[in-house]
C-alpha cells in the first residue's frame, strides 16, 4: 500500500487533490481511498488530506501516520505544522514553491535522501499562468506523477477530466503537464549529480 | 458500474435510484452533501417525478416527511448529531404511526461541548424510538443498505435509519460499484402503502389512545420488530442475488472459526479492526471479529451464536452511556447472559479521536492475557484529565472544563491524528 499526505491552507484544494489522486488511481484499475483531515472548513487555516493506493481492497480508516509521500502546498506551513510527521525514510517530497530545499531551511532534514526524491515546483506560479488562479493542487498531481512514478500523467490527466470541464479543466491539464515535465528535469538533474559524486 | 466517488455522492445515487417521491432535509454536517446531490438530481430533472422540500429545522423536515409518507409518498431524509436530536419528537411519531420513511444518520458526535466529527452517539441516542438501525461498514454497503432499506420499511411499514459513519464514509473517496436503475427496479416494488391518507376513503392516521389499548400498539411495535429480525436476512439474500453482492443481514463474523477472543464492533471502523486481526492471527493470536450491521432490532440471537464458542468478547463501540459505560456492551450482555463469557468494554473513537492499528493491537493482545478493566477508554488523555479533576478540587470557580482541558493542550493544528 502507498500512502500519501497532502498539507495545505483552506482553499487551496487539498481536499480535491486527493480526491483526484484517488480517481487518477482507480483509472488504473488500482483500489484507492481519499479522505480529508475532518477539520471545521477555514480559508487559510492548516488542511490535511489522506491518499491511499493499493492493490486490494482498503479497510484501513486511521489517519496516514507514515505517509510515504509528502505534498506540501504551502510551504508556509514548514514552521508551523510537523508536516513531516512519521515519513518514512526516503519518503518523496514534493514542496509547492521556487525556492530550493536548502533556501527553505530543510538542508539538514533531507541530507542523507536519495535526492530524487525530493521535488520542488512553482505549482502557484503554473496554475496562474494556465488557469488564471492561484490553485496548485492539480499541478502538484502533475509534479507528484512525475516524481512518484506511482500514477501516470494520462491518470490525472483524466482525473481533470472528471472534476473540471470546459476552459478550466484545459487549463489545468496543460499545468499539470508542464509541472510534470519540470520536475521530470529535475529528478534527471538530480541524479546526474548523484551519479556524478559516485 | 464501477466509480470512485464520494461516499455521499454513493449513498445520493442509491436514494436516487430508489425512485423516492419526496426528499426534505435541513443542511447539517456531515449528512450536507448527501442532500445537495439529490436536490441537484431533482432540479437537473435526473430524479423525476420527486419533490426536493427545503425545510426550517430538522424538527420540520421529520414532520414534512411524516405528512408525506402518510400521504403515500416514498420518502427519504438524512440528518445528524444536534440534527437527530432537534427532530427527535417527530423521529418517535413517525415510528409510532408506521410510517416508512427511510433517513440516513451521518454519525456525529452530540454536544456539548459541540463537535463536528464522528461517532455513534447521534444514533444511539435514539436507539429505543423504534427505528430500525443499521450500521454500514463501507461506501459499498451505505449504498446497498439504502436500497435494502426502503424494502424494508416498506414491507414492515416501519421507518428505517441508516446510519453511515460521518466524514469517515460519508467524505471519503472509494470504489463503489453503482446498480442500474434495472436492477433496482428488479428489487424493489412501488410503494404500496398499508395506510395512506386518501380523501376518497378517508381515515385517521394517529389517534389519542388511552390505557386501554396503548400497551397492545406499543407490543406491536416491538412485535414488528421482532419480524424485522426475520426479514432483513431474507432481504439480504434477496439483494445478493440480483446485485452478486453479500451486504446488509443482522450480523457479520470475520475470521471467528476457533477464535477465543470475539471483537464486536459496529460501522466503518470493523475495517481497521480487520487489519489488525489478521496481523494478529498471522502472529498466532486466536481472535476473530462480529459486526453487527443491525443495531435495531438487536439480534440477540445471532450475537449468542456467533459468541458460543468464545472465551471472552470485546465490545469497542464510539459511545458511552455516561454513568454507566457502554450501549452496544449492555445490548451484548443481554445476549449472551448465562454463557459465561468474560466481557470488556472499550469505549473508542468519542468526537473523531482516531482509532489506529496500534491502539487496538496492544488493546487487544491484553484482552487476550483477561488483563483488561472491565471499562476501557481507549486513548484516553489522563495527564489532561486529573489535571482538571485536580483543579476542581483546589479551586471552587474552577471555570469551563473544556476550555481549561483546551488550553492545557495547547495548539492542534500541529497534531496530524
Amino acid at each position: 500500500m502507498f500512502q500519501v499526505r497532502i498539507h495545505g491552507r483552506g482553499g487551496q484544494g487539498v481536499v480535491t487533490a486527493a480526491e483526484m489522486l484517488s480517481i487518477a488511481a482507480f483509472e488504473e484499475g488500482r483500489h484507492a481511498q481519499a479522505f480529508p483531515s475532518f477539520g471545521s472548513e477555514r480559508t487559510g487555516a492548516p488542511v490535511v488530506a489522506f491518499c491511499r493506493i493499493a492493490d486490494k481492497e482498503i479497510r484501513l480508516r486511521e489517519p496516514i501516520m507514515n505517509p510515504d509521500a509528502l505534498i506540501i502546498q504551502d510551504p508556509t506551513l514548514l514552521h508551523q505544522v510537523d508536516v513531516f510527521a512519521g515519513l518514512k525514510k526516503d519518503g518523496f517530497i514534493l514542496i509547492n514553491t521556487n525556492k530550493s530545499f536548502e533556501e527553505l531551511g530543510l538542508g539538514d532534514f533531507v541530507r542523507d535522501w536519495h535526492h530524487d526524491r525530493l521535488c520542488t515546483v512553482a505549482a502557484t506560479d503554473l496554475s496562474r499562468k494556465h488557469v488564471g488562479r492561484p490553485m496548485p493542487n492539480v499541478p502538484l498531481l502533475g509534479g507528484f506523477a512525475a516524481v512518484s512514478g506511482i500514477i501516470k500523467l494520462e491518470s490525472v490527466i483524466m482525473a481533470i477530466n472528471d472534476k473540471f470541464s470546459g476552459k478550466v479543466a484545459a487549463g489545468n491539464i496543460a499545468g499539470a503537464t508542464e509541472a510534470y515535465d519540470i520536475v521530470r528535469a529535475e529528478m534527471e538533474e538530480a541524479r546526474r549529480k548523484e551519479a556524478a559524486h559516485a | 458500474m464501477l466509480k470512485q466517488c464520494e461516499g455521499s455522492h454513493a449513498v445520493a445515487e442509491a436514494v436516487a435510484l430508489c425512485r423516492p417521491e419526496v426528499i426534505c432535509a435541513y443542511p447539517i454536517s456531515p449528512q450536507t452533501h448527501i442532500v445537495e446531490g439529490l436536490g441537484e438530481m431533482v432540479k437537473a430533472e435526473d430524479l423525476k417525478d420527486c419533490e426536493f422540500i427545503n425545510v426550517e429545522s430538522e424538527f420540520a423536515a421529520m414532520s414534512v416527511a411524516i405528512g408525506s409518507s402518510a400521504a403515500g409518498a416514498r420518502t427519504y431524509t438524512a440528518t445528524a448529531s444536534q440534527g437527530l436530536l432537534y427532530m427527535a419528537e417527530a423521529v418517535y411519531n413517525a415510528s409510532g404511526l408506521g410510517l416508512p420513511i427511510v433517513m440516513t444518520v451521518a454519525n456525529r458526535a452530540i454536544g456539548a461541548p459541540i463537535n463536528i466529527w464522528n461517532d455513534h452517539s447521534d444514533s444511539l441516542s435514539q436507539r429505543d424510538c423504534g427505528w430500525i438501525q443499521l450500521f454500514a461498514e463501507t461506501n459499498q454497503e451505505a449504498l446497498d443498505l439504502h436500497i435494502q432499506a426502503f424494502k424494508l420499511a416498506e414491507e414492515l411499514s416501519l421507518p428505517v435509519m441508516v446510519c453511515m459513519d460521518g466524514f469517515i464514509l460519508t467524505h471519503a473517496y472509494e470504489r463503489v460499484d453503482v446498480p442500474t436503475q434495472e436492477q433496482v427496479d428488479a428489487y424493489l416494488p412501488p410503494y404500496e402503502p398499508r395506510q395512506v391518507l386518501d380523501v376518497n376513503e378517508p381515515v385517521s392516521i394517529g389517534a389519542m389512545v388511552g390505557p386501554e389499548a396503548f400497551m397492545e400498539v406499543r407490543y406491536l411495535a416491538h412485535a414488528k420488530q421482532m419480524q424485522a429480525l426475520e426479514l432483513i436476512p431474507q432481504l439480504a439474500t434477496e439483494f445478493e442475488k440480483v446485485f452478486g453482492r453479500d451486504s446488509g443481514g443482522l450480523i457479520h463474523t470475520y475470521r471467528a472459526e476457533d477464535a477465543e477472543t470475539m471483537v464486536i464492533a459496529m460501522g466503518s471502523v470493523l475495517g481497521t479492526i480487520k487489519d489488525v486481526v489478521d496481523e494478529m492471527r498471522d502472529a498466532g493470536h486466536k481472535i476473530g471479529v462480529l459486526g453487527i450491521t443491525t443495531f435495531r432490532p438487536f439480534p440477540l440471537l445471532a450475537v449468542a451464536a456467533a459468541l458460543k464458542h468464545c472465551k471472552r468478547f470485546l465490545v469497542l463501540e464510539k459511545s458511552l452511556a455516561v454513568g454507566i459505560g457502554g450501549i452496544v456492551a449492555t445490548n451484548v450482555r443481554m445476549a449472551v447472559t448465562g454463557m459465561g463469557l468474560k466481557g470488556y468494554t472499550v469505549v473508542a473513537g468519542l468526537g473523531g479521536r482516531a482509532i489506529t492499528m496500534k491502539s487496538l493491537t496492544s488493546l487487544f493482545e491484553k484482552a487476550g492475557r483477561d488483563e483488561l478493566d472491565l471499562l476501557t477508554f481507549l486513548d484516553l488523555d489522563w495527564n489532561a484529565v486529573n489535571k482538571q479533576l485536580d483543579r476542581e478540587k483546589q479551586t471552587r470557580r474552577s471555570g469551563p472544563a473544556a476550555e481549561a482541558m483546551l488550553r492545557d493542550l495547547g495548539t492542534v493544528a500541529s497534531k496530524i491524528s
